[in-house]
């Protein structure tokens, strides 16, 4: 190209994209290098990478919503400090990633509008209420102990913006795992009731948290086999670096001897070491639960999305005054100079 | 822009410690650029990650693209002197 | 104002009297934080973009830092022995110090400014005399929080300057938000007679610069919370903040 001109606007427009594709973008991932926003790449990986991106941004942010229900009420001062410092790393990572999207092409906006519209999804755990102050603990032990099990792979993404978000994100996810597993380490010593308070929240958060790794690889039914050829097309991009079901089991192992240490029982009658395997079993997934509350029908759903909308509709009058200062004052700005 | 209420996008660099150049961390949206610095401040230096940040608007950045990486980055490719390492010296010699 | 007139009203301010830390006046310092975090904790997940989720939470956690700093000491000051959450959890209302103007209910995003602006140009006043507190600890709060608080003021600033110059919208409701809080002020001023001057003039300037005007002298004013007397919205603050910690006395969290 020649550098004086104005190229085309879009580097798909181009007649020899699919080549530059198969050659540039096919070479940099066979040799495991990062994908940068204005690399040529198949609009297929683009468009993976926007909503998967957009998806985990918009989890973080409506994951503030169960957490920050707690910040008036958490039971000393201590934990409302944690909390609120939390809550807030939660904003922080819901905007990194929306940046790592940005370099894409899309907007902010949009993907909030998509949000917004129930057009883009965000993690379905967060579609479950927070019923007694040990869910805190619950979230941040089980919750963001998913979470890290599955975005610690994603440090190693081949597309390079959202790497990078990832790797901040998860050396300042490290103090969320540790603060959930610290409550409940507290409550499981305290008094009976803040016991019963701890039980109650493992027995509920569970089984949404093994579900927070997504259905099964297996291909066993229509949902299934869909997952497996997004799985196959994610890990032969170096999106994806390792199977749902591989990501569970690591989980389940790390977390038993947890529970064990905490003194509180995982709701599970089959799980069980298993010689063979080397690995934890554990019992059979209502996987009906997981695609009903994904589909809308969760305790939360309709809750956690206009709570988000209301916010952004009560703003609405602040970002353009905001805007519209900025447009006067470069206006005058111009004038002066 | 004005008309809906959309906030600019703004590339956030931060110096990490004196003696470090600023090196770009990432992105925000802010109206304007004082209230760019600092949403940088809170977002991005909450953990007492910097001493100092810039803030540019992302739409002012020129680029060079991939394409022209062969004419832009290779001619230095085979200029090893420019790398301290291309100079054998004796290993006595100090500050060097 | 006679000389005996101005002593009394610095005394009024600082929490120095005779050379000795009064720990009431420490404690209003604490709640005054105290409160107002509550209240910022509650903007969490409803600010108007999510960088001033971020913003206003870092606000809140320095407060909630300036307060658990301040209820500790006032704990051995006052020879109770009391810790932070003893009285944060288990004080009941006549015993909070804080001034109304930070119990005050969440309003819009102009209110908030409102209040962010004066209180944090007033503290600000405040803290720089407490660096000069006969008592270390005292002095070494105010010594960090005087930062804390100065960007408080100026976020504060920013927005005022832009709701005030922004949209019609925007201005009508933040010359409203100013209207709404004037009767709130005087107990900021009663409270430090030697930096409210210093604080009123900042705020002015800002709202001259918003091409605001000064709202009208309110009819009422609040009174009483350096004494304990509070707005009906305090029960219901604490009710919330209280309650999961009262539920089980002595335990552990």
């Amino acid at each position: 190209m020649d550098g004086s001109q104005v190229g085309p606007l879009n580097a798909a427009e181009t007649e020899d994209y699919a080549q530059v594709v198969e050659e540039h973008f096919g070479g940099l991932i066979d040799a495991d290098q990062r994908i940068e926003p204005r690399d040529a790449m198949p609009a297929a990986y683009r468009d993976t990478l926007v909503r998967q991106m957009a998806q985990h941004a918009h989890s973080e942010i409506i994951g503030m919503q169960p957490e920050g229900n707690w910040i008036t009420r958490a039971p000393s001062l201590r934990r409302k400090a944690i909390l609120m410092a939390k809550v807030q790393d939660e904003a922080g990572h819901g905007l990194y990633l929306y940046s790592a999207a940005e370099t894409l092409g899309v907007d902010r906006s949009e993907l909030l509008a998509k949000l917004h519209a129930g057009k883009q999804k965000y993690s379905s755990i967060f579609n479950y209420p927070t019923l007694t102050w040990a869910d805190v603990g619950a979230i941040g032990w089980l919750v963001d102990g998913a979470a890290i099990m599955n975005q610690v792979p994603l440090c190693r993404c081949s597309y390079g913006p959202y790497a990078r978000a990832m790797v901040r994100i998860c050396k300042e996810e490290s103090f969320h795992q540790r603060q959930g597993f610290e409550i409940l380490w507290t409550l499981a010593r305290g008094t009976e009731a803040q016991r019963e308070m701890a039980q109650d929240a493992v027995d509920r958060w569970w089984w949404p948290s093994l579900m927070m790794f997504g259905p099964p690889d297996t291909g066993e039914n229509v949902n299934g086999a869909a997952t497996q050829s997004h799985t196959k097309q994610s890990m032969a991009w170096g999106i994806k670096r390792f199977a749902n079901d591989d990501l569970r089991q690591k989980f389940v192992d790390m977390t038993v001897p947890q529970a064990e240490k905490l003194g509180l029982t995982l709701p599970d009658p089959d799980l069980r070491w298993s010689e063979e395997r080397g690995h934890w079993d554990f019992g059979e997934i209502d996987w009906e639960e997981f695609w009903r509350v994904l589909g809308g029908d969760g305790p939360c759903n309709a809750q956690r999305l206009a709570h988000r909308r209301q916010a952004h509709e009560e703003g609405a009058w602040v970002r353009e005054a905001a805007a519209a200062y900025a447009a006067k004052h470069a206006a005058r700005g111009q004038g002066a100079a | 822009m004005s008309g809906t209420g959309e906030w600019p996008l703004f590339e956030v660099f931060v110096r990490g410690k004196r003696g470090l150049s600023h090196t770009h961390v990432g992105s925000l949206h802010a109206p304007d650029a004082t209230m760019a610095l600092r949403n940088a401040r809170d977002l991005y230096t909450r953990r007492q990650e910097g001493v100092s940040i810039w803030v540019v608007p992302s739409g002012v950045i020129t680029a060079s693209s991939p394409e022209e990486r062969d004419s832009f980055f290779d001619p230095a490719g085979d200029k090893v002197y420019r790398h301290p390492t291309f100079y054998e010296v004796p290993e006595d010699v100090e500050y060097l | 104002m006679t000389e005996a007139g101005s002593g009394a009203a610095t005394a009024a301010g600082a929490s120095r009297h005779a050379g000795r830390v009064d720990p009431l006046v420490v404690l209003g310092l604490a709640d005054d934080a105290l409160v107002y975090a509550q209240r910022l904790g509650e903007w969490l997940t409803r600010a108007p973009e999510i960088e001033e989720d971020m913003a206003l939470g870092n606000i809140g956690l320095d407060l909630l830092g300036q307060a658990r700093g301040l209820l500790t000491r006032v704990g051995e000051l006052d020879g109770t022995g009391r810790d932070e959450d003893a009285l944060a959890f288990w004080r009941d209302e006549r015993e909070f110090r804080n001034v109304q103007l930070v119990e005050r209910p969440r309003g819009d995003f102009a209110h908030e400014m409102a209040r962010l602006l004066w209180f944090s140009a007033h503290r600000l006043e405040r803290l720089r005399q407490e660096q000069q507190s006969p008592d270390e600890v005292v002095a070494g709060v105010a010594g960090k929080a005087v930062k804390e608080v100065a960007y408080h003021r100026d976020h504060a600033t920013q927005w005022v300057l832009r709701l005030g110059d922004g949209t019609e919208e925007s201005r009508a409701r933040m010359q409203q938000a100013l209207v709404d809080v004037a009767p709130y002020l005087p107990e900021l001023t009663e409270d430090d007679p030697v930096g409210a001057p210093v604080a009123r003039e900042y705020v002015e300037a800002v709202l001259a610069e918003a091409g605001l005007g000064a709202p009208p002298e309110p009819r009422w004013h609040a009174r009483g919370g350096r004494t304990g007397i509070h707005s009906e919205a305090m029960g219901f603050l604490l009710a919330e903040m209280q309650h999961l910690h009262r539920t089980h006395p002595g335990a552990s969290w």
